[in-house]
């Protein structure tokens, strides 16, 4: 069970990230996660939407350079020693994390991680295996 | 007081100097009429004979000579002795594909090493000197053209070459160096090397000659305060011979060109007139005592303006103001030639759209390139890794067309600036 990340192409610029955050505001597209990598010259700014169809089509249309990305949401428990446990069935399952980051806000005691790998399918695998399981879009409030 | 290398020359009466040109012009045409199939061929596609020509003045119906003709006679198409009687080749500091060599005979190196020795006579240079020469050596004409002249002029000749600015300044101060010979960024490092270091006390240079790069009024001034020295300039390209062509004098109002040597004209870069004295417009140069690589009316494309007025050193040579730009799109970075095509080439081949802007800079005196490259939906990724590994490997091919560093910047699409709805290729941000 995969997600949509929208991954936005940012160049070092002030004020290219206010334009993002003020378009998706206009357009009532919610922000669940977000998260930049950059260079000192540009950056990849990644987003986890409320509407991912909505955001990518509007910055499009503001002439942003964007691709969507499947990525995987997994709920840990929110204490000591949660994402310790999630990256070592990881680590032992040899699944190489591209880049991970964190959702904003917590449910029922649970936090949620991002991750981006190269094979989706044994990501799951390794998950069920040790009762985990990927996070639905409708759980995190993305459609 | 003015001295001189050649005095019975360099201060020639102008109808000794018409008499010498009008000689060596009819002599050269012929020359090269009897041995270089290329000139024949392009003189009687113009319906012309060496019998048309009868004096400088009918230097005019001769057909121009470009880079382009260079590149296609590459590499002995425009040799007109045996290359057995060649004893040197130097190229330009030009770029892949558009390599110019040039040969020269034992006479050739001769007249060229005068034309550099009038120079450093002409900036105080005697035999008591200790020249410094810190332009490269090897196939550009820097090194070589200043190192004969300055042995020509009897002073003793340091060949340091460029780089190793902390051997430079040893020998600066152990040797007592007085005329450095260098481009005029890399006097103006070295300037201000000697000045961080406290070195000024030190050193004994009186007089610099500074040439192959374009530089300002501002920047001779600068260089000349922090040396405590006067700072001349000098022209030359390598397909006339190398710097020499012209050189200046203690009134520093412009470069004297050595007519003995070279005809000078100035023409409408777009419709190829012959332009009078003192108005604007492209450099063109006739080699009128060259053996083995003579060019008739190479177009320079550096726009400039002769003048003739007389000139308080006594020197009756014909003046030509510091290249005031071009008339074609070529960029002199670091001393090397730069085309905005080729990096258009580059770009295309590496998937890239043709949209792209070079801006130029000159940082701590020392040019800089950088490519605004946009990026495109096809060339995007989500891994930083990916866009870092397409930068490098466009950095590189850039390095391998154009033999310098370009920095290369990947920017949002239809970020780069359009006047009018044309894009600016091509920003010069030196103040020169």
């Amino acid at each position: 069970m995969t997600i949509h990340q929208i991954s936005v192409f940012l160049e070092n610029r002030a004020g290219q990230l206010a334009e993002i955050t003020g378009i998706l505001s206009e357009h009532q597209v919610d922000l669940r996660a977000l998260n930049i990598a950059e260079t000192s010259d540009y950056g990849v700014l990644r987003l986890i939407v409320s509407d991912a169809q909505k955001a990518s089509s509007v910055l499009l249309e503001h002439g942003f350079i964007l691709t969507m990305t499947p990525v995987t949401a997994v709920a840990v428990p929110d204490r000591p020693g949660g994402l310790s446990e999630l990256l070592r069935v990881l680590s032992e399952a040899q699944i190489d994390i591209e880049y991970m980051y964190s959702v904003f806000g917590q449910k029922n005691g649970l936090a949620y991680m991002i991750f981006r790998v190269a094979d989706v399918q044994k990501l799951s695998a390794a998950l069920s295996t040790s009762g985990l399981t990927a996070v639905s879009g409708e759980e995190l409030g993305v459609h | 007081m003015e001295r001189y290398f050649q005095p019975e020359i360099e201060c020639a009466s102008r109808e000794q100097i018409l008499a010498w040109q009008n000689e060596r012009l009819l002599k050269q045409v012929k020359n090269v009429w009897d041995n270089v199939p290329y000139y024949r061929k392009k003189m009687q596609d113009k319906g012309l004979t060496p019998d048309d020509i009868k004096s400088v003045d009918d230097l005019h119906k001769l057909p121009f000579l470009t880079k382009d003709d260079l590149r296609e006679a590459y590499p002995y198409g425009l040799l007109a002795k045996p290359l057995s009687d060649c004893v040197r080749i130097q190229s330009t500091s030009g770029t892949t594909g558009r390599r110019v060599v040039a040969f020269y005979t034992q006479h050739d190196i001769d007249l060229w090493e005068d034309c550099c020795a009038r120079a450093i006579v002409a900036a105080g240079g005697t035999k008591d000197d200790v020249c410094h020469v810190s332009y490269g050596y090897g196939l550009f004409t820097g090194g070589p053209g200043l190192n004969g002249g300055s042995h020509k002029v009897g002073c003793l000749t340091l060949p340091m070459s460029s780089g190793n600015t902390d051997r430079q300044l040893q020998f600066m101060v152990d040797l007592g160096s007085t005329i450095l010979c260098c481009t005029p960024s890399y006097a103006a490092y070295l300037a201000e090397s000697i000045h961080e270091r406290g070195l000024r006390d030190q050193i004994k240079l009186k007089a610099g000659i500074f040439g192959a790069e374009a530089w300002s009024e501002e920047m001779r001034r600068d260089i000349e305060q922090k040396l405590g020295i006067k700072a001349y300039d000098i022209y030359g390209l390598t397909e006339t011979s190398g710097p020499g062509v012209a050189f200046e004098c203690s009134e520093q109002t412009g470069m004297h060109i050595n007519e003995d040597h070279f005809i000078a004209e100035i023409i409408d870069s777009d419709t190829g007139e012959v332009l009078p004295e003192g108005e604007k417009g492209e450099l063109v140069f006739t080699s009128i005592t060259k053996e083995a690589f003579p060019l008739l009316r190479y177009r320079t494309r550096d726009i400039c303006v002769l003048t003739r007025k007389k000139c308080s050193c006594g020197r009756t040579f014909v003046k030509m103001c510091k290249p005031m730009g071009r008339s074609d799109d070529m960029l002199i970075v670091k001393g090397v030639n730069v085309f905005p095509s080729q990096i258009e080439t580059v770009l295309l081949e590496q998937g890239y759209p043709a949209n792209y802007q070079i801006i130029v800079d000159r940082v701590n005196n020392s040019d800089t390139l950088e490519v605004m490259v946009e990026m495109t939906p096809e060339t995007f990724s989500d891994s930083l890794g990916k866009i870092t590994e397409m930068e490098k490997n466009l950095v590189a091919a850039l390095k391998a067309m154009l033999g310098i560093y370009a920095k290369v910047r990947l920017v949002a699409p239809k970020s780069i600036t359009r006047s009018e709805g044309k894009a600016v290729r091509v920003i010069d941000k030196r103040k020169i």
